[in-house]
């Protein structure tokens, strides 16, 4: 296979320092995950999932390693470098939607683009054509709490998407669903991953979610115990 | 988009409306008595001018030291002293009057005014009139041959100092002897001037015993002549008549820009003291702010954590917040213009009823609008940097865990 590396983790190590006490939270994760490829990352709880995913979605820095985001080390870049680069490159969906309150669901999708400086007219069509496509073309003026969970997180989707970015990274995204809204979400990234090509980076302790996966990578204690390949992933 | 870092903040501050206002009312107490007093205070210095202004400002006017126009002074100036001013170089002509707190009988009833006798030479009445800015009402004024006649303030016209209206052509007791009244004085505005009873001099001088005696003399200058050097000379030459050492002269003399630097002085400070009162109340609201915006933060840490998950950078969270306190101040200041101009007209139109239209008309000066607008969302932002800067050093990933 002969695949572009979109990120790669070389012997990441993160540390939290709380009073006295260090915890070591990541013990030297390497890992790479390649342009179009859909990767389910499982552990149990406490296992470092989200800290694998701060540091995957550049929200944060490693105590010691690299990484590499399409080829640049983001261990030297500025908290302003990164978030420009967070918003470019990386599109996030969390297990709580989080969504702002206060605006409608259109103008939730727009909200990435106002950190880039996008024209108005484009991105107004963009967000419209998005929500149309995680089909809530006819809710873009409701308000989050006007909307089911699911919904809210359909929302999430097409935010993630506005500013067209190379990784999708969802953590717990069907955790605060009913299985029905779970599945029309999984379809959705799903649908991202095989029409979209785009990279899909899925955190989960749902070891159901794994038979969408093209890799499943286990997370123990810090460390990577497992890579699975899964070449009849249900797509 | 700059819109957008508008709309954001205002949809905040939309979403917790009794905050808002509350936020608000701190600042705009302090903007409403900020704009309320200054535009009060420069309609009152205007109004002050301009009645020094109607006065003209080539008059000196000369008077016993301490007391009122003479009044309550215990040093006596005389026919002579008139005569030494005149005789001045630089004095064009000059006229005295004379002035005491008289009695005033009509219909049974009696009151204390101020009776002044005022001149009835033409020449003299000409300067006097000049220095006057009162008007005629009904009737006319004193003229030349006038002896036992009166000229009544205003609220002479009314009933209720002596019971009754008093009408032209009546006939009232003045120190005991019997005036007939000529006509009124148009409303002033301060009771003593509106409760004042013009006589000829020589009936004053006549009732009131005043035989020799001036109160007070209006000197004009000649035209081109510095009324302020005039005055020196007018000094000196009463000095030299009255034999008193320089610094210890028992008489005053005053120009009209003296008073009227005088009043405006008084008028300064009296409106620095207010506004700087009027300031502490626009820091309590600024402080205010830096409240709400703290809670603000607090309460949206996970938002701002998500906005930094989508992209955005320390500096556009820094706008966000520092925009949302300088909207603040902007609302607060709007709200204040508002009302401090409604204050202010209120005032006005009390004052005018209360006491006529000469002491006050308010100024609404456009510069003090856009200033005071300006200066109140400096006052947000100023207090909303602080809270603005701790919400943008926020560490994503420890702002998206909170909750």
């Amino acid at each position: 296979m002969n695949k572009k590396t979109v990120i790669e983790l070389k012997n990441v190590v993160k540390k939290y320092f709380i009073g006295e006490i260090t915890l070591e939270v990541l013990r030297g994760v390497n890992l790479e995950i390649n342009k179009g490829e859909f990767v389910v990352i499982v552990g149990p709880s406490g296992s470092g999932k989200s800290t694998l995913m701060n540091q995957v979605g550049v929200l944060d820095v490693p105590t010691s390693g690299k990484i590499l985001l399409e080829g640049e080390d983001i261990s030297k870049m500025t908290e302003s470098d990164l978030a420009q680069l967070r918003g470019k490159k990386v599109g996030f969906i969390f297990q709580q939607f989080n969504l702002i309150p206060t605006l409608t669901a259109l103008e939730n999708v727009i909200l990435p683009t106002i950190f880039q400086n996008v024209p108005e007219e484009k991105r107004t069509k963009k967000a419209l054509s998005l929500l149309n496509e995680v089909g809530l073309g006819e809710r873009i003026n409701h308000k989050p709490n006007e909307l089911s969970g699911g919904q809210q997180q359909r929302v999430a989707i097409a935010r993630a998407l506005i500013n067209d970015p190379e990784i999708i990274l969802a953590d717990e995204p069907t955790g605060n669903l009913d299985s029905k809204s779970g599945q029309q979400v999984m379809d959705l990234l799903a649908k991202l991953h095989s029409v979209e090509k785009k990279t899909i980076i899925l955190i989960t302790h749902d070891i159901d979610l794994v038979r969408y996966a093209q890799r499943t990578v286990h997370l123990k204690d810090g460390e990577v115990v497992k890579i699975e390949y899964n070449h009849h992933s249900k797509r | 988009m700059w819109i957008d870092y508008i709309k954001i903040p205002w949809k905040e501050m939309k979403r917790r409306k009794l905050r808002s206002w509350l936020t608000l009312l701190g600042v705009f107490i302090g903007i409403a008595a900020i704009v309320s007093l200054i535009s009060l205070g420069q309609g009152l210095e205007n109004a002050i001018e301009q009645q020094f202004q109607a006065l003209g400002k080539d008059k000196l006017f000369i008077s016993p030291k301490g007391g009122t126009f003479g009044i309550g002074s215990s040093v006596i100036m005389t026919k002579k002293d008139l005569e030494v001013i005149t005789d001045v170089t630089g004095i064009e002509r000059a006229a005295g009057m004379t002035f005491t707190l008289g009695q005033i009988e009509f219909n049974d009833q009696v009151w204390f005014p101020f009776v002044s006798g005022l001149p009835t030479e033409p020449e003299e009445m000409a300067l006097i009139g000049e220095a006057q800015t009162w008007k005629i009402f009904k009737g006319r004024n004193l003229k030349k041959g006038d002896k036992f006649k009166a000229l009544l303030g205003f609220e002479y016209t009314q009933d209720k100092i002596l019971g009754k209206a008093v009408e032209v052509g009546d006939k009232v007791l003045i120190g005991g002897k019997e005036f007939k009244v000529v006509g009124f004085i148009d409303k002033i505005g301060s009771p003593p001037d509106d409760q004042g009873v013009m006589i000829p001099i020589d009936a004053h001088r006549e009732i009131f015993g005043k035989e020799d005696e001036v109160n007070f003399i209006i000197a004009q200058t000649k035209t081109g002549e510095d009324p302020a050097t005039v005055a020196e000379e007018v000094k000196k030459d009463l000095r030299k008549h009255r034999d008193v050492e320089k610094g210890n002269e028992d008489f005053e003399i005053q120009t009209p820009e003296q008073f009227a630097e005088a009043f405006g002085e008084i008028l300064n400070i009296v409106q620095i003291v207010l506004i700087g009162i009027a300031g502490i109340s626009l820091l309590v609201g600024g402080i205010g702010i830096m409240n709400t915006m703290y809670t603000a933060v607090l309460q949206r840490t996970k938002e701002i954590g998500i906005l930094k998950a989508l992209g955005a950078r320390n500096s556009q969270i820094l706008t966000l917040f520092l925009v949302e306190s300088g909207l603040y101040g902007l609302g607060g200041g709007i709200v204040g213009v508002t009302m401090g101009i409604g204050f202010a007209k209120l005032t006005e139109f009390v004052f005018v009823l209360a006491v006529g239209p000469a002491f006050l008309s308010v100024d609404i000066n456009p510069w003090l609008i856009s200033g005071t607008l300006l200066f109140s969302i400096l006052v947000g932002c100023l207090s909303g940097i602080a809270p603005a800067w701790s919400a943008s050093k926020q560490k994503p990933v420890d702002s998206l865990r909170y909750e």
